[in-house]
């Protein structure tokens, strides 16, 4: 009796892989086109929002004092004459050619406005997204691990807090209290006056653009300014992804295998840390991208209280000017960037968990 | 009453409605943290009904002598930049915070509802189109969203209150959907389709109703972001306008205080955390005692 497998077992083994193949195929297809039509939807919602939604969209983008001919000069630049449909699809088409209008309060093309903005958004959003997952992954583990102590209360509470604590309000505590009062940070801004301007832009992140340059006056600074903003962000992730964690824990805990490996002797710390934490990783990357996503949006509400020249400053100032080039711009990058965090964590679930994978 | 109340073996359909509402308040009863929500709530809406009673200053009144006094026996919250009693203020915009949160819950989840019991009753097309459309709100920022199209209709409560709106009710159609799907062949649709019921008498007469439990959870849960999302457009000038006393412009106003009267900025702040942190409570409360399976999983 051998034991290699007859032919016809490998032939159902093949068509079984060429089925799976096929149905990853159709998966990753069905995917694209979800994704692909998210982004229209919110081209169309933009779209909707700038052109249908104002009583007169012209008025919208040239202000109230211009004059007669700059009006019709921009009503006929707009093509407000022509069909909805075709409007949406010149629309669609420069927004991929990268024309997002002019805005009239800076004077400059929006896109432009916005490349130079978002290195702020970014290094603020992403320095708080390592605070929240670095401390809170951690005490997250450790208030399933051992409920009922304070660390358990404390992620109950904090928990709470993120649900209920205004992002513009904390930020204007965390000034009186941590700037005025204890003189700890940095006040609002990005960087000192007399720092600015000196390093030269290569990403546009303070941080590490002063340290290409070896400037540590520089790095220092812009981290007290960074420091106070992006641990107000760093708390909301923190309370999200610290509540998240300690109920994956919770519901690993519980499992048989769990009770298995502690009557095994298998020691404590590697049954949380290797047995019950391993496979609740895969389900703390879509929180973290969501928190992170979140992040994102969350920062317009500190942006403006920080005076951080980031997109959501950016977009609230438009919002005061009614500028809606620049809003619509800015809603397009930060509605875009969201939606794509979301699908990168959405495949990386997809791509890490076997069950997912079918 | 009690009895009648209770009795298995009800001889109206109010009685077994009612019936059951005492038994799920019931519940809520013997919850510690939702009576605390509850009670918030309570106090919210007594403030909303008794604001001038309660209020010892008018809302609006300005009295330049006493500008910017910390907090004080006769000004309880302090003043503000215009001599205007923080504690009134505080106090009359529950009214205002009230309105939002319930005009928003009654444009949205029945917007939502429709959607969902819609979308989930008929399958095929018609799901995959209001899905689609839902899908899209739901991986929308919806702070940003709202911002727009408070940008496009122009600032002001009833826009901040649409705005808000439109980003809240693709959750609902979402569970209302799903909960639609569980039943929708169950034999007591059939037997009332078999009837002569239209598809609209179906889904309006006993497919709403029994989305109703898991509806109520969800909208009492989002509360607090729906709070939230409205003080930060007033916070921007976008939400109410002055001298409206809404929580959320009254904070930003106080920002140019805030380094030395703190009161100005923060005592609005604490109103917004409490009606919040109520809302959370009495929603978790009312998930365990209405929807156990799902208490288990938070």
């Amino acid at each position: 009796m051998s034991f290699e497998p007859s032919e016809s077992a490998t032939d159902a083994r093949e068509g079984l892989l060429t089925s799976q193949l096929l149905g990853s195929a159709t998966a990753v297809l069905r995917f694209c086109l979800v994704t692909v039509a998210t982004f229209l939807g919110l081209l169309a919602i933009t779209f909707f929002v700038g052109r249908v939604v104002p009583i007169d969209p012209v008025l919208a983008v040239v202000g109230d004092r211009a004059s007669n001919e700059v009006y019709n000069a921009a009503r006929q630049a707009m093509g407000l004459d022509r069909p909805l449909v075709i409007q949406f699809f010149s629309y669609v088409g420069d927004v991929f050619t990268g024309n997002l209008g002019m805005s009239i309060s800076t004077g400059r093309p929006v896109a432009e406005d916005l490349a130079r903005f978002f290195p702020a958004t970014l290094e603020m959003a992403t320095i708080g997204i390592l605070i929240g997952v670095l401390l809170g992954v951690p005490m997250g583990v450790l208030a399933a691990t051992r409920q009922g102590s304070w660390i358990d209360q404390l992620i109950r509470v904090l928990g709470l807090l993120g649900y209920s604590v205004p992002a513009f309000w904390l930020g204007l505590v965390g000034l009186a209290v941590f700037y005025a009062g204890l003189g700890w940070v940095a006040g609002p801004g990005r960087i000192d006056i007399f720092y600015d301007g000196i390093v030269e832009p290569v990403t546009g992140l303070y941080l590490i653009d002063s340290l290409v340059a070896g400037e540590w006056d520089i790095f220092w600074n812009a981290l007290d300014h960074l420091m106070l903003p992006a641990s107000i962000l760093g708390f909301f992730s923190l309370a999200y992804i610290g509540r998240m964690t300690r109920s994956f824990m919770l519901d690993q805990l519980g499992h048989e295998y769990v009770t298995t490996a502690r009557v095994k002797g298998v020691p404590e710390r590697r049954v949380i840390w290797r047995h019950a934490f391993y496979p609740i990783r895969i389900q703390l990357i879509t929180v973290i991208g969501l928190s992170y996503a979140a992040l994102l949006e969350g920062s317009v509400m500190i942006e403006t209280v920080f005076s951080w020249p980031g997109i959501g400053n950016y977009l609230t100032n438009a919002l005061l000017n009614a500028d809606m080039n620049a809003v619509l711009g800015a809603t397009l990058v930060i509605g875009a960037v969201f939606i794509l965090i979301n699908k990168i964590s959405d495949v990386l679930y997809r791509i890490l968990d076997p069950r997912a994978r079918k | 009453m009690i009895d009648w109340l209770l009795d298995d073996s009800p001889s109206s359909r109010l009685q077994a409605n009612l019936g059951r509402a005492w038994h799920v308040f019931a519940a809520l009863l013997r919850n510690p943290l939702a009576v605390v929500g509850g009670f918030i709530i309570l106090v919210l809406i007594v403030m909303a009904i008794f604001a001038p009673l309660l209020a010892p200053y008018s809302p609006i009144g300005q009295d330049l002598a006493n500008r910017l006094m910390p907090p004080s026996a006769a000004h309880w919250m302090g003043t503000d930049e215009l001599g205007r009693d923080i504690y009134s203020r505080v106090v009359y915009g529950a009214r205002i915070t009230l309105m939002i949160v319930t005009m928003v819950a009654v444009i949205a989840a029945p917007i939502g509802l429709v959607v969902g019991a819609v979308s989930g009753y008929f399958g095929g097309w018609t799901d995959r189109v209001l899905m689609g459309v839902t899908d899209i709100f739901l991986s929308m920022p919806k702070l940003i969203l709202a911002l727009a199209f408070v940008a496009a209709l122009g600032p002001g409560i009833e826009n901040a209150i649409i705005a808000i709106a439109i980003t809240a009710w693709p959750a609902y159609a979402r569970i209302a959907r799903a909960e639609t799907i569980t039943f929708r062949d169950a034999e007591f649709i059939a037997a009332v389709r078999l009837q002569g019921a239209s598809s609209a008498r179906v889904i309006l007469r006993h497919v709403l109703p029994l989305c109703a439990s898991s509806t109520i959870i969800r909208v009492t849960l989002d509360m607090a972001g729906i709070i939230l999302t409205a003080a930060g457009l007033g916070f921007l000038g976008l939400g109410a306008q002055p001298p409206l006393p809404e929580w959320g412009a009254m904070i930003s106003r106080g920002r140019n205080f805030i380094l030395d009267q703190w009161w100005v900025a923060t005592m609005p702040g604490f109103a917004i955390i409490l009606v919040s942190l109520g809302f959370c409570f009495l929603g978790d409360g009312l998930r365990d005692v209405l929807d156990p399976k799902q208490g288990d999983k938070q």
